[in-house]
């Protein structure tokens, strides 16, 4: 395996009944890049990420995330090796404040029992004194702070969708998996979140790998491009061989241009 | 920036200590009629909250709470029992030798039989808890039914159908409702602490909260079984109270009725818990004579026993489709909201510097 290869999914498959929603995926995504993941509704994108983080185990083929086999493992330990992800439909923690929501992701990493938690022991206090302070930090570093003891349910749609961000970096991933994150966006809010994505990459230091329907963001901030039509990999390149790849064009952007 | 912290601290420090001088004062002039009422009372609010833990915090559709809350009350009953009241009570067959000369105090007979009940609820949580929602409340019930019947039939050491009297009797206030405010203030403390938000992540989005890392097994389990701990501590206490069990008292229409608490109360709320926990316990031992012969209208109406639980059944229906929050919805009580209401100045503690 080569250095820097940070994900690689050798021809993964997942069938639900008869219905082959994803047919041998392969991807390899070095650490830095941004990739995409295109194609039509219903093509097998989603599916992709859940594979990936666990939710599903493919029916056939294999995941390996910096070398190890991450195949069937269970999605809260890939969240713990590092890969992390938002959903196309938010997924919120609603009864919980825009700070409660980040600060789940220290408690799984809390160095204390519950019954230090009970007792209030100083360890418990101390330990979650830093994991405010830090999500506080993160908080400020993606513009949430303002908002940091709103309601999560209570936030605009934006901010909704900025959350989801903010929340799964809150695990500290090295890989993140982003669902249409401009999806139900105006062209204005969809160019700031391409900048919004590019700046969370360098100060993260991230890897990330994005679903996207609208193609001015995926051209513009992808470096590779794998395009899906019913679960069918037709096709991967850079942003302009896969504008002028016939049969992507014919599958997917024919669709969206005439739509348009 | 101290300052409210310290008035509530003291605040609270208060409120324990005219708590604890009603609880003597209560015991040495209220009627002992009384006494029991709010000993129960104390009771169905550590089942009250401890079941809303379950089911309001983690959002697990559980219903096995009287499985567990019978498996206290028999530890805690035959840890305390007299050896020569055992021997008396098992005549159908002589109880185990190994427990017949056990004879603790009550207080580790209660705590011991918190414990016993968390051990059944990891043996039941093991299969159960990887289901959802009405097959998991279906799977719970079905335990707590299994429960029941293995305390049936382990004879020689239950004593079967025949349950258990003579068990030691304790009355005072004291005794019942310190047990109970130390657990509201221990659940308070796991509800407010980072597992309190792993549970409440879990019940508002499983996925999202296995995808942050939230192991959800691990953690639906310790909801369960420190939930079944506290419905065997509360069984222990209800042994104590009556001083005779047997095991029809633990079917599930007990659980209907902690349920009805949890639900009237509102699900998500440990005030509403100890409200509502008060307000049914009373509400029911007035219900009492409904189920007594009586003359409406010049017609004389038999005794009907249960109408009590139909009653409640038609309660539970009317708040689960009208009153969906309950009393207090997933709101607490705080004493920012009681000084704020006073119009004590705040200080923003939690405001943005
Ligand atoms: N859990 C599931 N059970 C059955 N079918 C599913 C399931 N999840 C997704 N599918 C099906 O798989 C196909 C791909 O879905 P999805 O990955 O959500 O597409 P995309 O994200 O590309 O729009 C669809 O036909 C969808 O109905
Ligand atoms: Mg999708």
């Amino acid at each position: 395996m080569s250095a820097g290869k940070i994900l690689s999914t050798d021809s993964i498959t997942m069938k639900f009944g008869g219905l082959t929603a994803v047919s041998e995926l392969s991807l390899d995504i070095y650490a830095g890049e941004i990739i995409g993941l295109i194609g039509p509704n219903g093509a097998g994108k989603t599916t992709a990420f859940n594979m990936i983080t666990g939710v599903y185990e493919p029916t056939k083929g294999k995941i390996y995330f910096k070398g190890q086999d991450i195949t069937g493992m269970r999605p809260d330990l890939i969240t713990k090796a590092g890969i992390s992800r938002t959903f196309q439909n938010i997924r919120l923690f609603n009864s919980m404040t825009v700070l409660e929501n980040v600060m789940i992701s220290k408690h799984v990493r809390l160095k204390a029992n519950p019954l230090d938690a009970v007792l209030r022991l100083p360890r418990y206090i101390k330990a979650r004194r830093e994991h405010y302070e830090e999500c506080m930090e993160l908080l400020r570093q993606v513009e949430l702070d303002d908002v940091a003891h709103e309601m999560a349910a209570a936030l605009p749609y934006g901010k909704q969708r900025r959350l989801e961000i903010a929340r799964a970096l809150a695990t500290q991933p090295s890989l993140l998996l982003l669902d249409e994150p401009a999806a139900g966006m105006n062209p204005q809010e969809s160019l700031e979140l391409m900048d919004f994505i590019r700046q969370i990459r360098e100060q993260f230091n991230l890897t990330i790998l994005m679903i996207e329907h609208h193609m001015e963001v995926v051209m513009g901030i992808c470096e590779r491009i794998t395009v899906l039509d019913y679960g069918v990999t037709i096709a991967q390149g850079t942003p302009t061989e896969i504008q002028n790849n016939p049969r992507v064009i014919e599958a997917y952007l024919g669709a969206v241009e005439s739509n348009a | 920036m101290d300052g409210r912290k310290n008035i509530k601290i003291a605040l609270n420090i208060a409120t324990l200590l005219v708590t604890a001088v009603f609880l003597y004062w209560g015991d040495s002039v209220l009627s002992p009629f009384q006494k029991r009422i709010l000993n129960l009372a104390a009771i169905f609010v550590i089942l009250g909250a401890s079941m809303n833990l379950v089911v309001g915090f983690t959002g697990m559709f559980s219903l096995g709470h009287s499985g567990f809350m019978c498996v206290g009350a028999y530890t805690a009953a035959i840890l305390t029992m007299s050896p020569e009241s055992k021997e008396l009570i098992y005549y159908m067959e002589p109880i185990v030798p190994w427990l017949k000369n056990i004879e603790w105090p009550i207080i580790p007979a209660t705590i011991m039989g918190g414990i016993i009940a968390a051990v059944f609820g990891i043996l039941v949580g093991f299969p159960a808890l990887r289901l959802r929602d009405d097959y998991l409340a279906i799977a719970t019930l079905g335990f707590a039914e299994i429960i029941r019947i293995i305390v049936t039939n382990t004879i020689s050491i239950t004593n079967g159908a025949l349950g258990l009297k003579n068990i030691p009797s304790e009355k005072s206030l004291l005794f019942y409702w310190s047990f109970c405010i130390i657990t509201i203030i221990i659940l308070k403390n796991l509800i407010n602490s980072s597992w309190g938000y792993a549970f409440k992540a879990i019940r508002d989005n499983e996925i999202a909260a296995e995808a942050m890392g939230v192991s959800v097994f691990k953690h639906k389990m310790l909801s369960f079984t420190i939930g079944a701990f506290f419905a065997g501590i509360a069984g222990a206490l209800m042994a104590f109270l009556i001083t005779s069990i047997d095991p029809t008292m633990f079917r599930f229409l007990f659980t209907f009725q902690i349920l009805l608490i949890v639900v009237l109360g509102g699900m998500g709320s440990l005030t509403g818990s100890v409200i509502a926990g008060i307000i049914i316990t009373i509400a029911m031992e007035w219900l009492r004579f409904v189920e007594r012969p009586m003359t409406i209208l010049g017609m004389d109406i038999p005794g009907i026993p249960g109408m009590r639980m139909v009653i409640f059944a038609i309660l539970l229906l009317v708040v689960v489709l009208f009153y969906r929050q309950g009393l207090m919805g997933t709101k607490e009580f705080n004493w920012d909201w009681l000084l704020d209401k006073l119009g004590l100045a705040r200080n923003r503690e939690r405001g943005i510097s």
